[in-house]
């Protein structure tokens, strides 16, 4: 009963396993062999990169990768900075009101700016910044998981270990920079890869505040490229589905165990 | 060290706290003062009309249709999912053969985007030559329209929903079940006792902060995951597989009424903060803001 049961325990962990990978697999079949071949499976099956060719003729898909580009290291950066302040701030800093301040942050961990799409739509309207980068990025620059992450790192830096630095001659930013960034070093690998892939796939507020080939990313230019009133085949669109996942699918490939690694431990804290 | 105003403390919490009362506190105030108002164009002034844009969502067939779908989705995802990332856990965590692939499959759909991959799944349920009708037309069965169909659409919906979060989710668990000391293990098996016995009474309950942890995430994925009704059905067909937020969307720029947008907004945030109630009632507070 028991050897039964390992058995089907098994199988269906494996199963389980093709099923969660086809998606990809059917995308690298259908990209890498004639339309005829997207619908029907031969061994026999030539292969040919026709489909990317295509693909990128039919899309700018190399300003959409510019786009997503820039806004993703515009956000990180912008993300990295200014959470580190403020979880500093939370984290060492005795202070009236503190509670609250920390109470107003965390609100953004349920009340994600895609839920406000209404009402940021307008506020980017009135500063102007429909359709642009900065636009896309703005309600993103200031992340309360990331203040909430580094809140907690910043927190088990030992005080002996500030008090000296602060008999060295180190004060503020100095003390932040070089005392607690070098420390939290795994917290910003780990929030990092969290926050591109993240942002490297949004797509609701994208698609909301951009309106041309300017400042649309991969996702937004995608879902237009995919839309069946393009008349685009399969296989193209498979072909144009790895063209956009490329980048970051071979940084996962690559960094595979940080990426896991990261992912658990921006859960656990 | 005594509590008083501590300037350095605001100024370093300024950049942070501006941004986020910018785009979260302020647009959140200004969604529920949206939906009391009401305006006869854009550019016209817009007047005070109390509880209109309620009343009009009461009468609202389309509302009640997405707020029925909305439920079944989060019944239709959110338990099974949890299900598939603990077994997944598990496996990963186990003796099993291949566990470096094994982890990788599961988690790879968490770090693909969901826009991008509905274009293949929408290949999938394309009837008569997609994959999964041609995998049923095999063993001779005749496939449904998954996604024209209404009785169909929304599960469809849920299964990519599930394939997305459950490697994810799997994730938190496995970070969970690497911290459970093999001992128990040891003196359960010298019990006597058999593996579902073992995950029963000893495995699940020790992880139930994670479950409740992943509970509360995989709610919250329940309103905000719908990007790939964008691809798949549009919330079609005749809404029936319409969720909320998507009507949000809908109704602000497509239907161009920010009015009502704002209204549909305010369901919303009572939805999220019913969700947060959830967590602070569950939640042993100790774990988890210390």
């Amino acid at each position: 009963m028991s050897n039964w049961f390992q058995r089907l325990s098994t199988f269906s962990a494996y199963l389980l396993g093709v099923i969660w990978i086809m998606p990809l697999l059917y995308a690298f079949w259908a990209a890498f062999h004639p339309p005829e071949y997207a619908t029907q499976f031969s061994l026999f099956a030539p292969l040919t990169l026709e489909n990317f060719v295509a693909a990128w003729d039919q899309a700018p898909f190399y300003r959409y990768m510019l786009n997503t580009i820039i806004i993703t290291s515009l956000i990180l950066a912008s993300q990295l900075f200014v959470c580190t302040l403020a979880g500093y701030a939370l984290a060492r800093e005795k202070f009236l009101g503190r509670g609250i301040a920390f109470a107003l942050v965390l609100t953004q961990l349920m009340v994600m700016p895609e839920v406000l799409i209404v009402e940021n739509y307008k506020t980017l309207a009135d500063l102007g910044q429909i359709d642009t980068h900065l636009g896309v990025g703005l309600p993103y620059l200031a992340s309360a998981f990331g203040i909430f992450l580094l809140r907690q790192t910043f927190k088990t830096v030992p005080q002996e270990l500030e008090d000296a630095a602060r008999v060295e001659g180190l004060s503020g930013l100095s003390l932040i920079w070089k005392v607690f960034v070098p420390m939290a070093f795994p917290t910003y690998l780990a929030y990092s890869l969290v926050s591109i892939s993240y942002h490297w796939n949004n797509f609701l507020w994208p698609l909301v505040v951009t309106n041309t080939e300017d400042s649309r990313p991969l996702t937004v230019g995608m879902a237009i490229f995919g839309a069946p009133e393009s008349g685009v085949d399969w296989s193209i669109i498979s072909a144009g589905t790895l063209i956009a996942i490329g980048p970051l699918l071979a940084l996962f490939l690559v960094f595979q165990r940080q990426f896991i690694q990261s992912f658990m431990q921006a859960g656990i804290k | 060290m005594t509590k008083s105003f501590n300037l350095k403390a605001w100024l370093l919490l300024l950049p942070a706290l501006s941004l986020l009362v910018a785009f979260t506190h302020w647009p959140t105030l200004k969604t529920l003062w949206r939906s009391v108002t009401w305006a006869r164009s854009d550019v016209a002034p817009s007047q005070f009309v109390g509880l209109e844009n309620y009343q009009l969502l009461m009468d609202d067939p389309v509302f009640w249709q997405v707020i029925e779908n909305n439920f079944w989705y989060a019944v239709g995802t959110v338990p099974t999912s949890i299900a598939l990332a603990i077994a997944m856990a598990l496996w990963v965590n186990g003796k099993i053969r291949h566990k470096g692939l094994l982890r990788l499959a599961y988690f790879t759909p968490t770090i693909l985007p969901m826009i991008t991959v509905a274009n293949i799944w929408l290949f999938f349920y394309s009837p008569g030559i997609g994959l999964f009708d041609q995998i049923l037309g095999s063993i001779g069965i005749q496939g449904p329209n998954w996604l024209g169909d209404p009785d169909t659409a929304l599960p469809s919906l849920m299964a990519m929903t599930i394939w997305k979060e459950a490697g994810f989710f799997m994730i938190f668990y496995l970070a969970a079940l690497q911290t459970l000391s093999p001992e128990l293990y040891d003196a359960a098996r010298l019990e006597g006792a058999g593996p579902w016995r073992i995950f029963r009474r000893i495995t699940f309950p020790l992880l139930m902060p994670t479950t409740l942890f992943v509970l509360i995430n995989a709610l919250l994925n329940a309103f905000k995951l719908v990007d790939h009704l964008f691809i798949l059905t549009k919330g079609g067909p005749n809404n029936a597989s319409n969720l909320l937020l998507y009507y949000i969307y809908e109704t602000a720029f497509s239907f161009l009424d920010s009015y009502y947008a704002a209204t549909l907004t305010v369901i919303m945030l009572i939805a999220l903060a019913l969700i947060a109630l959830v967590q602070i009632l569950m939640f042993d507070r100790k774990i988890h803001y210390r």
